[in-house]
């Protein structure tokens, strides 16, 4: 009787404790990620400027899937939408050019702590820093890349003003920190690389491309995974350059969704509160893809264990 | 969805709590506003001179960040109004009329004459036939020039009535030639080169066929809009290379630098060109010039003004202070400390500032009509679609007919036949 009743109560401890260690997180969870994204969802329904009449009303009109159809037939949008498609293509290059970096630093020479520091910089420095950086850099009449393209060419190019080369000119300006971020999660993953298998591969002839394919890269494929998703989060959610460099310009060239969701609802010319949301949403549908996916990787590895 | 205020409200009414604290004895009236410091000296010094006359009124300002003002005002006009809130004239105070947040000011405009003292600003302040604002400042947009970059380039310095507009495109030729931007500049922000555009639409079509235009009524494809796109053509080849990539302070540059001819500004650039080196004797301002002639002249002035909130709780006091704002005398004396005119057409001009006298004589003899500016007279979506066009025809002048086709598009969508 005794024994029955305290298995009860372990039982029951053993169900209510993790409840209760998740709690603050789950409360946390549920205001700061959960709420607003129904808040948004709910939002993206309405035609609504932001305002509160005098009694504190909300003055929004329901739409239902208005704002989504205006999405459909706008041309900013579309063009929002190819150009994070160009981001997440392109700054997956930050993969091959980070691991080249990192085994290119992974040896050991005298101050080679220095020059990895030196590499990391880019990343340590904030976003807005990088994208003024880059925008002197492409100045007209002044900038770095313009003269120098003027004194190969004869003739400069503003990258900035140039409708077809501002994303790419955007996107260079995002890999240089993204490469760094990609090189650090290399070089702690190179330093799990086992000595032993190296050395066995070695004793097998194999070296160079070979060496690398089939005997480091697959133990570094933690850190691949880790850089895969920092690079599809970061391309997606690029934003600061965008905003620093450009304001979406010029004529709204360089817009990806985000950018374009803030002019709408928060930019000087939006306030379109329920487009905004609109946006957001259907940047949220584009990145579930990429998290459900990641997701799902991760517990198939959980469960393989 | 309802009653969300933020933190930043509720801690700017803790703050406005605490200093009212000291003035018990006397009737408050509050007031948020957005001034830079030299504006918010001239605005303290017209509150000290309106207390002196006013002993029982007690005039309490909370300034803002000019940028951060723009989402604050949303926020506060529900949750805790101030009595008098800044902002801008024409469209841009649509929204907040519509929603009831600032008060009908008819009756301060009847009791103080202001239709007659005011009259260029009549229509600005006017929404549905009720007068919303107290305009009290505006500034003049017009060409500005560099005199040694036209004897540099051996062209004739433009008198103060200027020139043709074929005698301006002959003289561009001649920059060009020289190698100097006839015209500079930086429209990075947009905004810039709409004050370009309006002006060739202002001066092709007149001022009523601009309004129709911000307002929606006009139609792209239509052979008035296809005349202005020819006349913007024939200047684009003349504009600063590479202006959809820089700043307006930095085509500023251009033009003290001698690089650039003319500068299509409003009158707050004086303070850079000045700032950058330029002195009375080599900076010049002529009005645009004539395009279709026998149009009467309409000029770009945005106006800021002030208006009365529905929330206020003491409009009576407020309503007052709005009178005294209005007035010839306290314009005068902010307008002379900020460099800007005056809209009471009695007030007084600092006679040793050169624009500003050329600015407030282009104004009072403009027949035409006063236009607040493209982003101030159309809806402020409209606003962004348009000056969006123009940036990209002054970059790609091929692209005309796409331009126009999507501008076209989105009149449609926004304002349904």
């Amino acid at each position: 009787m005794a024994e029955a009743a305290s298995t009860r109560r372990r039982w029951t401890q053993r169900t209510v404790a993790p409840w209760l260690f998740l709690a603050p997180g789950l409360a946390m969870f549920t205001v700061y990620v959960l709420w607003p994204i129904v808040e948004s969802v709910t939002l993206s329904f309405y035609d609504w400027n932001g305002l509160y009449d005098r009694d504190g009303n909300f003055t929004g009109r329901f739409v239902g899937m208005g704002n989504y159809r205006e999405l459909m037939s706008d041309p900013a949008f579309t063009t929002s939408l190819w150009n994070n498609l160009k981001w997440l293509v392109l700054y997956m290059l930050a993969l091959p050019a980070g691991l080249f970096i990192a085994i290119f630093l992974n040896q050991t020479v005298r101050g080679i702590r220095l020059y990895k520091s030196l590499f990391f910089f880019p990343f340590v420095i904030s976003q807005v820093v990088v994208g003024l950086i880059f925008s002197w850099f492409y100045a007209p009449n002044f900038g770095l890349f313009y003269k120098l393209i003027e004194s190969i060419t004869g003739q400069g190019v503003a990258v900035l003003a140039d409708p077809d080369l501002v994303t790419y000119g955007i996107i260079a300006a995002g890999l240089w920190p993204q490469i760094a971020y990609v090189m650090i999660l290399y070089l702690t993953g190179l330093n799990n690389v086992a000595p032993d298998q190296i050395e066995a591969a070695r004793l097998d002839g194999a070296k160079g491309w070979r060496m690398l394919w089939y005997v480091v890269l697959p133990q570094l494929r933690p850190a691949t995974f880790i850089a895969v998703i920092v690079t599809v989060i970061g391309a997606l959610r690029s934003f600061d350059l965008v905003s620093i460099m450009t304001n979406g310009g010029p004529f709204g060239s360089s817009r990806v969704l985000s950018y374009y969701m803030f002019e709408m609802a928060l930019g000087e010319y939006g306030f379109r509160m329920g487009y905004g949301a609109a946006i957001a949403v259907v940047l949220f549908l584009i990145m579930m893809v990429f998290i459900s996916g990641f997701i799902w990787k991760m517990w198939r590895d959980e469960r393989e264990r | 969805m309802v009653h969300k205020l933020t933190g930043a409200v509720t801690l700017g009414a803790a703050l406005m709590l605490s200093t009212s604290a000291f003035a018990q004895d006397k009737r408050v009236v509050t007031w948020n506003a957005d001034y830079d410091p030299i504006p918010l000296a001239a605005a303290e010094a017209l509150i000290a001179d309106f207390e002196a006359a006013n002993p029982d009124i007690d005039v309490q300002m909370t300034n803002f960040d000019h940028e951060a003002y723009k989402n604050a005002i949303r926020n506060f006009l529900t949750a805790n109004p101030p009595d008098l809130a800044n902002w801008y004239a024409a469209n841009r105070m649509r929204p907040f009329v519509e929603a009831g947040l600032f008060a009908d000011i008819s009756d301060v405009w009847e009791q103080n004459g202001l239709k007659d003292s005011l009259s260029s600003s009549v229509l600005s302040s006017t929404i549905d036939g009720k007068q919303y604002a107290i305009p009290y400042t505006y500034y003049q947009w017009g060409i500005y020039y560099n005199r040694d970059a036209y004897k540099a380039a051996g062209v004739e310095v433009p008198g103060p009535e200027g020139v043709t507009w074929d005698q301006f495109l002959a003289n561009c030729e001649k920059f060009k030639a020289a190698g100097i931007d006839c015209v500079t500049t930086g429209s990075s922000a947009l905004w810039p080169v709409a004050g370009i555009f309006d002006y060739i639409s202002m001066r092709t079509n007149g001022y009523q066929f601009h309004s129709d235009l911000a307002a929606g009524k006009i139609s792209w494809t239509s052979p008035e809009v296809a005349a202005v796109f020819d006349n913007f053509g024939k200047l684009q080849p003349y504009v600063t290379a590479n202006h959809a990539a820089i700043d307006w302070q930095d085509a500023a540059a251009l033009l003290v630098q001698g690089k650039a001819a003319n500068y299509v500004m409003g009158n707050f650039a004086v303070g850079v060109f000045k700032e950058g080196g330029m002195t009375n004797d080599n900076l010049g301002f002529m009005v645009f010039p004539e395009i279709t002639s026998g149009i009467p002249r309409a000029e770009e002035a945005p106006t800021d003004t002030i208006h009365l909130t529905s929330g206020a709780k003491n409009p009576e006091d407020a309503k007052k202070f709005l009178a005294y704002m209005a007035s010839a005398e306290a314009q005068s004396k902010w307008n002379t400390a900020v460099g800007q005119l005056p809209t009471n057409k009695n007030a007084t001009v600092p006679a040793d500032d050169p624009f500003l006298v050329a600015g407030f004589e282009a104004l009072s003899t403009a027949t035409g009509g006063i236009a607040q500016f493209w982003d101030r007279d159309a809806d402020a979506e409209y606003a962004k679609v348009g000056m969006e066009g123009f940036q990209q025809f002054l970059v790609q002048p091929d692209q005309r007919e796409a331009i126009l086709a999507r501008l076209e598009q989105a009149r449609l969508r926004l304002y349904p036949q």
